[in-house]
């Protein structure tokens, strides 16, 4: 799963922000790109994407700074799979 | 007290356009008038529309049994604010920030702050206003100057908000205020000591929506009044608020336009010119036309940005903004038009023009003024295309 997340995820960024070279490992906070808005849609686009509900206590500046970051709360909020 | 939702529970319910169009056609539009010279909404019409089921439908219900269903879907939701705008943009108002706070209490609200607030708000036993303008700060946020400090595993909040829709009236205020590390949504019950509230009268437009300074002086919550997270995050419970209150207001606009146009092809039907009937004169029809072009397109963008929303689709936020956008100045743009169709008539009270042409320049500011929503739609486009 996440592998795949990582990409959708780095797909929707880039989408965004098509000008940047962004990979899995860049802080997209550091980078300068994330505003009220882009956080709200970014939340908006990994619940809708990965049906997952993030809880509030998830929604801390360290789940959402970098693609690989992403992928691992989509990992933690996804049932288990067997 | 004996309320009307309990002595008229024959009244309508309000669960699509239509019904909406029925509640709106015999509740509010033969009064809308009066209530924009009477400065508010009488409590009739809230015990009613508590009634008809109004204020949250959206909100999950109880279908017995312990049973729940998701409530209505926006798009519809849309359709039955766009009805009320028709017939009163300060009942729609009421009804916009109603639906603000209660959906940013079931969307980011903990277990007990649901279950505290959600069935009230759902029902209408409590009305809710959303604070975030302040006499220095109005569609920039980051100028917020309300604070609350940590004190005793609580909060303390000092600060005044400015043109409060329903202040005068609302039970429960949402209220943004700096924290030590960003903006946080706070609840704060009317009630509350230091909360004090001064109506603000005599507004251009929205006139009855009873709009407030409110005041927060030392005023102790506690630990369970912040709503959502704290951090980076806080900044979304305001923008995904602000959003729905946008696209409630951009329904409004539809509304108006709408509302515009049939007073204009019914004035239009009976006044003459010179032996004409408005109604055959070019002009007139241009003006008309125009009207209902736009009036269609408005309500397209409208019900894409709901659609959108009840796919959970990222887009929707700047969907709205567009619709919003759109739909205000269209509606401004044409119930000025209005007011020059029906000339001096629609300068005085005997028509719904005046009202329409005041209410609509209201929709411009409110939610985003229309620079900071130009300002964000070029922001995408650069980002999209360049």
């Amino acid at each position: 799963m996440s592998g795949n997340a990582k990409e959708q995820i780095l797909d929707f960024v880039r989408a965004r922000y098509p000008q940047a070279d962004i990979d899995e490992t860049q802080d997209i906070f550091a980078l300068g790109f994330v505003n009220s808005l882009f956080a709200m849609e970014l939340v908006m686009f990994i619940e809708k994407t990965f049906e997952v509900t993030i809880p509030n206590d998830e929604l801390k500046i360290d789940n959402f700074r970098t693609a690989n970051t992403m992928a691992e709360l989509v990992d933690r909020l996804s049932p288990a799979r067997v | 007290m004996t309320t009307l939702a309990e002595t008229a529970p024959g009244t309508l319910q309000v669960t699509d356009r239509k019904s909406a169009r029925a509640f709106v056609d015999t509740h509010i539009v033969p009064y809308a008038d009066a209530y924009d010279r009477q400065g508010r909404v009488p409590e009739e019409l809230l015990e009613r529309m508590t009634a008809a089921g109004l204020w949250a439908p959206f909100l999950p219900r109880d279908t017995g049994g312990g049973e729940m269903d998701g409530g209505m879907d926006l798009v519809t939701l849309g359709e039955v604010h766009e009805e009320v705008g028709r017939g009163c943009s300060s009942v729609r108002s009421l009804l916009t920030v109603h639906t603000m706070v209660s959906w940013a209490v079931q969307r980011w609200g903990s277990p007990a702050q649901r279950e505290q607030w959600v069935p009230a708000l759902g029902r209408g036993d409590v009305l809710a206003a959303f604070c975030l303008s302040e006499p220095g700060a109005g569609s920039d946020a980051s100028g917020i100057a309300s604070n609350v400090v940590e004190k005793n595993g609580g909060w303390v909040l000092n600060g005044v908000k400015k043109w409060i829709t329903n202040g005068q009236r609302a039970d429960l205020f949402l209220v943004f205020a700096r924290t030590a590390t960003s903006i946080g949504a706070f609840l704060v019950p009317r009630d509350s000591p230091g909360v004090e509230v001064t109506p603000i009268e005599d507004m251009l437009g929205t006139r009855a929506s009873m709009i407030a300074e409110i005041s927060f002086r030392d005023v102790a919550l506690g630990p369970d009044a912040l709503l959502g997270p704290s951090g980076f995050t806080a900044g979304m419970v305001l923008t995904g608020t602000l959003d729905l209150g946008r696209y409630s207001v951009a329904t409004g606009s539809v509304g108006i336009i709408q509302a515009a146009l049939e007073a204009c092809a019914a004035y239009a039907s009976r006044r003459t010119v010179g032996g004409s009937l408005l109604k055959d004169l070019p002009l007139i029809q241009a003006k008309l036309s125009d009207m209902v072009t736009d009036a269609r397109a408005a309500r397209l963008l409208v019900a894409e940005a709901g659609r959108l929303k009840d796919a959970g689709e990222a887009s929707t936020i700047m969907a709205t903004w567009v619709a919003k956008y759109f739909a205000s100045t269209a509606a401004a743009r044409h119930a000025s038009e209005a007011v020059q169709i029906h000339g001096a008539n629609g300068c005085g009270h005997d028509y719904p023009v005046a009202r329409l042409y005041r209410d609509a320049k209201v929709m411009e500011i409110i939610e985003g003024s229309n620079e900071i929503q130009r300002v964000t739609i070029a922001s995408q486009a650069e980002r999209e295309i360049i």
